[in-house]
């Protein structure tokens, strides 16, 4: 009866499907075993800070008071970044892939991944050893031409360490995952969408506007998410860059610190509740990056219908 | 509207590899010329140096002389940018931009180089350019929609109603149906008829008996051996091409006696 020659028979060239199955199954479970452990650790050792006396916090008047400067100190280094690197990013990109001749596109390309993989601490010294003090001038000028907007307002720094500054090394730090990650999706344009354009009497800019950028926006989205999570992470950069203070709106004056670098700063002689304070902190740190995650992911999904995908 | 394409002399090289040797042609304003010949005999490479999209491949280069109504295209001084918005191409596979609406790729071209259109007038372009590529009225409710979520036939006949909104001199095509089903061939057939009232057209074609359906005059391409370049064999009104040849490579291709 059971004589269906398409059933299955015997498990040949079956168990190559089912093992690979089975390991990708059991990869997706421990990022996310991973991902609720860290969540799980985090709170836990928060606990005691959301429970204690608000008097007992750093600073005397709550969890929330110590914590929403330094998350806007966060916020502020980030976005400083990012402004500054997503254009620069997608313009070196862009040049790379559309307009360098080929071999110095090659060579540029090159230099840039190296970029990427020079440690921060480097970054860190060298924005305290060279770019702090020639920004002092450029701050000074700022400050006295256009103090009325608070971001600038005086007295600029001496030292030049400001959150501006850390912005900008934190700018020259994403930068190179933007541009590898933008260039590597530039040079996938189909070149098919490039033909259409061109063959319509687009320039090459126009061309870009019309066939690359369109095709290229979920990665660029991608890439400068991840220079985000670079830039919302960075300690040792910021630790070294930055001469910390109270929130100020200026960001010209020395002040303002971000989580990241306020947590390496004292995480080494903290203890009991301190601690505890540091971590609820990096929790406010993973649940940043969450949010800004879920929005990119929303951004790109928006857009599905016109993605090309169908 | 509509310009005749002299060509002299006409040499193609990518790098130092010479594709397709001395072509010399005349094309009528106002016709339909077809080019046929065996795979590899620089048909396209020739066709595309009819806009100079040939510059968009690495090495691609000419020498000669391309006239459109007297005008030669390599001239220098003359911005390939302005002779490919004279000179439009369709491709062998119909590329809407995927993430434009139907509306905004019919726009797309017109909207170049800065220029201004109101909205009124937007409108009416899309309409006329929709009715004749034939396709309006399959999308006038969705125009709105990705051009991507089209089949494949309307989104050819999408792209040669783009380019027929930027309104052209001549239209060149690279084998445009050779992705589409008979149906939607026939369709695009159709079109070419059409187009030729106002346009010059120019196709590339595999398909013997679209070269005989579709077009005023046929030229024969053919290629002597791999490595060597390809040549313009004959060149002739397409019913004496196909029923009266006068060369023997042409009588043994057109009647599939080839190679
Ligand atoms: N990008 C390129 N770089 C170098 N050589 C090329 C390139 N494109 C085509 N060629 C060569 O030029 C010659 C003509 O190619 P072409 O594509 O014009 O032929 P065709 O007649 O259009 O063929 P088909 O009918 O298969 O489309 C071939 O020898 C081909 O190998
Ligand atoms: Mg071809």
């Amino acid at each position: 009866m059971t004589t269906n020659a398409l059933r299955r028979n015997g498990s040949k060239g079956q168990a190559g499907d089912k093992i690979f199955s089975g390991a990708a199954l059991g990869a997706g479970i421990l990022i996310l075993a991973t991902l609720l452990a860290v969540a799980v650790f985090l709170l836990i050792q928060a606990l005691p800070t959301f429970m204690a006396d608000p008097t007992l916090i750093s600073g005397g008047a709550g969890f929330f008071s110590y914590i929403y400067p330094i998350v806007i100190g966060t916020v502020i280094a980030a976005a400083i970044a990012l402004l500054i690197a997503t254009p620069v990013g997608i313009a070196v990109a862009l040049f790379i892939s559309h307009y360098a001749p080929r071999r110095l596109a090659s060579g540029l390309g090159y230099v840039i991944d190296l970029l990427a993989a020079i440690p921060s601490v480097i970054y860190g010294a060298w924005g305290y050893l060279v770019l702090a003090p020639a920004l002092v001038p450029t701050f000074q000028w700022l400050s006295e031409n256009l103090g009325f907007i608070p971001i600038f307002a005086g007295p600029a720094s001496q030292t030049g360490k400001t959150i501006l500054t850390a912005g900008i090394v934190l700018a020259v730090m994403v930068l190179p995952i933007i541009t590898s990650l933008s260039r590597e999706i530039f040079l996938q344009t189909p070149k098919l969408h490039e033909e259409a354009s061109l063959a319509l009497g687009a320039t090459r800019w126009e061309m870009i506007t019309m066939s690359v950028l369109p095709f290229a926006r979920p990665g660029i989205i991608s890439a400068v998410m991840l220079g985000l999570g670079r830039a919302l992470g960075e300690t040792m950069a910021v630790a070294l860059v930055l001469s910390t203070g109270g929130l100020i709106p200026s960001l010209v004056k020395s002040g303002n610190q971000t989580i990241a670098a306020e947590i390496a700063l004292n995480f080494p002689e903290a203890f009991g509740l301190r601690l505890s304070e540091l971590i609820a902190a990096g929790l406010v740190l993973f649940v940043i990056t969450l949010v800004v995650n879920l929005i990119a992911r929303a951004i790109i999904a928006r857009h599905k219908e016109f993605s090309g995908a169908n | 509207m509509s310009k005749r394409i002299d060509v002299k002399d006409l040499n193609v090289y990518y790098t130092n590899f010479l594709a397709v040797e001395d072509v010399n042609i005349e094309i009528e304003a106002k016709s339909v010329t077809a080019f046929i010949g065996p795979s590899g005999c620089g048909k396209s490479t020739f066709l595309r140096t009819l806009n100079r999209m040939h510059e968009v491949i690495p090495g691609g280069r000419v020498e000669g002389e391309v006239l459109l109504d007297g005008d030669n295209l390599y001239e220098s001084g003359v911005d390939p940018v302005t002779v490919r918005s004279q000179i439009g191409m369709v491709f062998q596979r119909p590329n809407p931009f995927p993430t434009m609406s139907i509306k905004d790729n019919v726009l797309a071209g017109v909207k170049l180089n800065n220029k201004k259109i109101s909205r009124s007038d937007a409108d009416a372009l899309v309409e006329k350019s929709l009715r004749g590529a034939n396709l309006w009225n399959e999308v006038k409710d969705r125009l709105d929609k990705p051009g991507s979520g089209l089949s494949g036939g309307q989104q050819q006949r999408l792209c040669i109603a783009r380019t027929i909104a930027v309104k052209p001199q001549v239209i060149l095509m690279d084998e445009p149906c050779s992705a589409l089903d008979p149906i939607s061939t026939l369709a695009i057939e159709d079109l070419i008829n059409e187009l030729k009232n106002e346009f010059t057209v120019v196709i590339v074609t595999h398909n013997m008996q679209q070269a005989a359906r579709v077009s005023d005059k046929t030229a024969f391409f053919n290629i002597a051996g791999t490595g060597k370049p390809g040549k313009l064999i004959e060149y002739a009104e397409t019913a004496t091409i196909f029923s009266n040849p006068g060369v023997k490579a042409t009588e043994d291709y057109v009647s599939g006696r080839f190679g």
